[in-house]
Formats: C-alpha cells, sequence, structure tokens
C-alpha cells in the first residue's frame, strides 16, 4: 500500500422526498480510501448502503458534499466499475460476450478482451464456459461471470454491491476465497457493501459499519488478521461478535 | 422429438375431424353448395381455380407485407420517439390510442377516394391496422431491461445510443415480436378490408366477386387460400423469431397442468 488516497468521500449527504415526507438518508459521511486497499462498508439492511455506492458511482447526485476520484471531482460515470445487487448479465450474449462488455462501451479492442477474459475464465473456474448462454449457468456461475465482467472493466476502483448476497454458504466461501485471490493479483481498491460481518472480517483490510438511517459512520477500524484468515480463528470470531453487537444494538433501539 | 409429433398432428387431427363433420352434416342435409359447399366441393375448387388463386394470392400478400412492413416499422419509429421524448409521449400517446378506436372500415373508403383502386390504399389499411401492437409492445419493450442493468451501462460510462443499441433493443426484442405476431394477422385483414371496399385483384375481390355470383366454393377457396398465406407469413415470423431472441429457446416451457 503506498497510501495514495483513490477515492474521497467529503461530508455527502443524500435525502429523498416520498409524496410529502422527507427522508434523510446519508447523514454527512466522510473517508477516504487508500490504492489497492480492500475496504467494506457493514450496516444494517436499508441503511442507505447501496445509495452511498450509487453516488460514488455517480449514479445520483449528492445533495451536499462531494466524492473525489483520482483527484478530480468532476463526473465519475465511467470511472469506477460497479457491480449492482443482482449480476444484471445480458441473456443475449454468451459469458465471453458478457464479460467483454466494458471493453466494448470504452470501443477498445475487443479481441485483446477476449485474451484478458479467458485468462480470468480460468482464474474463476469457469473455463469451458465462454459460448455458454447466461441461462444456463448456476447462480454461483453467474455471479463469478459478474465478477469477472467487475474486475475486467479496467477501471481501479470496484464498488461491489453484496455480491455474493445471494448465494449458499459454500459457493458463498469458494467465491470469497477466489474473490481475495483475483484482488491480491491485480491489486484494485474495493469497496464492498454487506450487511454479513464475517464476510468483512473475511476480506478486508478496513471495516466501515454505517448506523440506522440516516446513515452515519459509526466506526472505521483497520482489521489487522494476517491472511489468508481463517473464520474458526479465535481472533476473528471476537471480532465478528463484536461488530454484531454494534450492529444489533444500533437495529433493535431503532 | 415426441413433442414435435405431438405439436403437428394433434392440430391436423382436430382439423380433419371438424371438416369431417362440416362434409357429413352437409351431404346429410343436402345444402345446397351455393349456401354452403362441402370441404370437398371446396378442394376441388381449389385445386380447378389454383393458378388464378394463387395470382390474387400474390397480389393480397404483397398487400400484406408492404402493409405491415411500413406499419411495423412505423410503429417501431414511433414508439423510439415517445420513450425517448416525454413531451411527444404526453403529446402523442392519448392520439395514438384514440386513433385506435376509429374502425379502419370507415376509412377505407376515404383512403379510396384518395388513392384510387391500386395497391397503396389497401397496404395503407393494412399499415393503419397493425402499427398499434408495435407502438405498444415496443415502448414496453424498451423499458424491459432493470433499473440495475441500466446502472450498469451508465456506471461504465455508456452513452445513451449504447445503452439503446446493447441493451434495451435487445431486451425488447421478445416483446416486440408478440407484437409483430399480432401485427401480422391484422394485416391480413387490413389487406382484406382494403380489396372489399375498392379493388379489381386479390382475393378480397374475389371473394366478393364470387359472392355476388353465388359461387361460394370459390368463396371458400379464397378464405382457404388467405389462410394460407395468413400461416405461411406467421410461421416465418416465428423462424425468425427463434433466430433473434435464441436465448429464449433454451428456456424450458413450464405450464401449471
Amino acid at each position: 500500500m503506498n497510501g495514495t488516497t483513490a477515492l474521497r468521500i467529503e461530508s455527502v449527504t443524500k435525502s429523498f422526498d416520498q409524496r410529502s415526507t422527507h427522508i434523510p438518508v446519508l447523514d454527512p459521511i466522510s473517508f477516504d480510501l487508500q490504492a489497492g486497499t480492500w475496504t467494506t462498508l457493514l450496516g444494517p439492511s436499508g441503511c442507505g448502503k447501496t445509495t452511498l455506492l450509487k453516488i460514488i458511482a455517480g449514479l445520483e447526485r449528492p445533495d451536499s458534499g462531494r466524492v473525489i476520484v483520482d483527484g478530480s471531482a468532476t463526473s465519475q460515470l465511467g470511472s469506477t466499475a460497479y457491480l449492482p445487487q443482482h449480476d444484471t448479465l445480458l441473456p443475449w450474449r454468451t459469458a465471453l460476450g458478457n464479460a467483454i462488455l466494458a471493453s466494448e462501451i470504452d470501443g477498445k479492442s475487443i479481441n485483446e478482451a477476449k485474451t484478458e477474459a479467458i485468462a480470468l475464465f480460468d482464474h474463476f473456474g469457469l473455463s469451458g464456459f465462454e459460448s455458454v448462454y447466461p441461462s444456463q449457468l448456476s447462480g454461483g456461475m453467474r455471479q463469478r461471470l459478474a465478477l469477472i465482467r467487475t474486475f475486467l472493466t479496467q477501471r481501479s476502483i470496484l464498488l461491489l454491491d453484496e455480491p455474493l448476497g445471494a448465494l449458499d454458504p459454500l459457493t458463498r466461501a469458494t467465491l470469497q476465497k477466489w474473490l481475495l485471490g483475483v484482488w491480491e493479483e491485480l491489486k484494485k481498491t474495493v469497496l464492498l457493501v454487506t450487511h454479513d460481518a464475517e464476510e468483512a472480517l473475511l476480506l478486508s483490510d478496513r471495516i466501515l459499519v454505517l448506523t440506522e438511517r440516516p446513515a452515519r459512520l459509526q466506526l472505521d477500524q483497520a482489521v489487522d488478521l494476517k491472511r489468508p484468515r481463517d473464520r474458526g480463528s479465535r481472533a476473528l470470531v471476537d471480532q465478528k461478535s463484536q461488530l454484531l453487537n454494534l450492529l444489533l444494538k444500533e437495529g433493535s433501539l431503532a | 422429438m415426441k413433442d414435435r409429433w405431438v405439436r403437428i398432428l394433434a392440430p391436423l387431427l382436430l382439423l380433419s375431424l371438424l371438416l369431417g363433420t362440416w362434409e357429413i352434416l352437409v351431404h346429410w342435409f343436402d345444402v345446397k353448395p351455393f349456401i354452403l359447399p362441402a370441404p370437398s366441393q371446396i378442394l376441388v375448387a381449389f385445386g380447378e381455380n389454383f393458378a388464378m388463386l394463387s395470382w390474387h394470392g400474390a397480389v393480397t400478400f404483397s398487400e400484406i407485407l408492404l402493409g405491415l412492413l411500413l406499419g411495423g416499422l412505423g410503429g417501431f419509429l414511433l414508439a423510439i420517439v415517445v420513450f425517448y421524448s416525454p413531451l411527444l409521449d404526453k403529446a402523442l400517446y392519448p392520439l395514438i390510442i384514440g386513433s385506435q378506436m376509429i374502425p379502419v372500415f370507415a376509412i377505407a373508403p376515404i383512403l379510396i377516394v384518395w388513392m384510387g383502386y391500386g395497391l397503396w390504399p389497401k397496404v395503407t389499411v393494412a399499415a393503419l391496422i397493425s402499427f398499434f401492437p408495435l407502438v405498444v409492445t415496443v415502448s414496453d419493450g424498451l423499458r424491459e431491461p432493470s433499473e440495475e442493468a441500466v446502472d450498469l451501462f451508465r456506471s461504465l460510462g455508456a452513452t445513451r445510443r449504447q445503452i439503446f443499441w446493447k441493451l434495451r433493443l435487445p431486451a425488447s426484442m421478445p416483446t416486440v415480436f408478440s407484437g409483430l405476431k399480432v401485427s401480422a394477422t391484422l394485416a391480413v385483414v387490413g389487406a382484406t378490408i382494403g380489396e372489399w371496399v375498392g379493388s379489381h385483384q386479390g382475393l378480397g375481390y374475389l371473394m366478393l366477386q364470387s359472392n355476388a355470383r353465388l359461387r361460394m366454393n370459390l368463396v371458400f377457396a379464397a378464405i382457404m387460400m388467405l389462410a394460407i398465406l395468413g400461416l405461411l407469413l406467421f410461421g416465418a415470423l416465428r423462424i425468425i423469431e427463434r433466430r433473434v431472441v435464441h436465448w429464449r429457446a433454451t428456456k424450458v416451457d413450464v405450464r401449471e397442468v
């Protein structure tokens, strides 16, 4: 970690107006992400994590405050790799065609993108499935494909919105391992949204805990466990119960 | 494989059952051929007049095809314009819906006055009647992609044009083909109406002429030709649909029994 700031969130706020009610979603939130690190946003469901991610991706405008990606505050559209909650694979494209979507939008060389994609297919255990359509893939395979697509965007910041949320525990554990392996190799800056404390501890360098709506930063904690981490290790289990207590206290009081 | 045979044999069996009953009843009650000919008599008339039926059929078929093409294209473009311009959407949509309340039968004679007895009034009627299903299905189809999918494209910096060509248009295809198939059957009706109102050729013309001369077997033979042409068009559309919407072919057809 060389300490360069890849992403800076400066007192971002957001609220929605629904009919006559005014719903504040994000209280001023500020944090920096260091390049090449893995940060996880942890918070109760419905607290505004997705909204924050969308603001960072440039899909929504904050009411106040700003987002600075790689030093520039102009529109972030096109500067991050955003993976929505559902895989959003295009059913009319083959797995390979889905993987290279970003290169196509950027107008880059398709052949180059394909070569790169095939390497990642191998890494994610999908080799041989390049010309298969998404409807023929299992849930875990679809999610892996969506992750390949995200990694192939050539953007340095990845915004992942609960990418493993809908998977069974076994698939999920396998994918966490894969994800970590690819990340260590490609040195991307990752911001992951999840409500799973264990997942946060297994994967991240740093955990940001948000409060219930309107979301504020409640805890900013570095995870100093050595990788590879073991979900059964004493230290991880302890930290997990601490995090859960924090989240539970927050949830039950609301 | 077994499924395929059922699909072919079941309608054939039902059809022969219906025709058989018809045949028997006509003979049983000794119905005059100029009131209702038996299927066998229609078949004979169809065979004897095949050349003439084909010639009139070709005229009608070209009206149907041109009408479907123009109406389909018009509906398609209109839906896209309305989709991208909220103002035009508000201005045009009520008018488009209102236009569907006007029966084509009422417009056809006017078109004859304006355009004469040739091909174009029939094409116009066919186009007018077949454009509406496409307006509806295309504008629904373009809304098919989820907000998340659009977000994904936008986050990658995709332009509106890219979102249209790479996301909305392909996503709309299944819905659009449903509309196209409805439009195709309507175009057949439209072309026939156009011919009834005023023409000197085509299957509609042939029906009207034969009807006036009480040559009922020829009327039915013309109807038969029209049905065959309609089925051909429908079948061709299904083949194209399977090519275009190829990703749907892998989906298993699940129905509650």
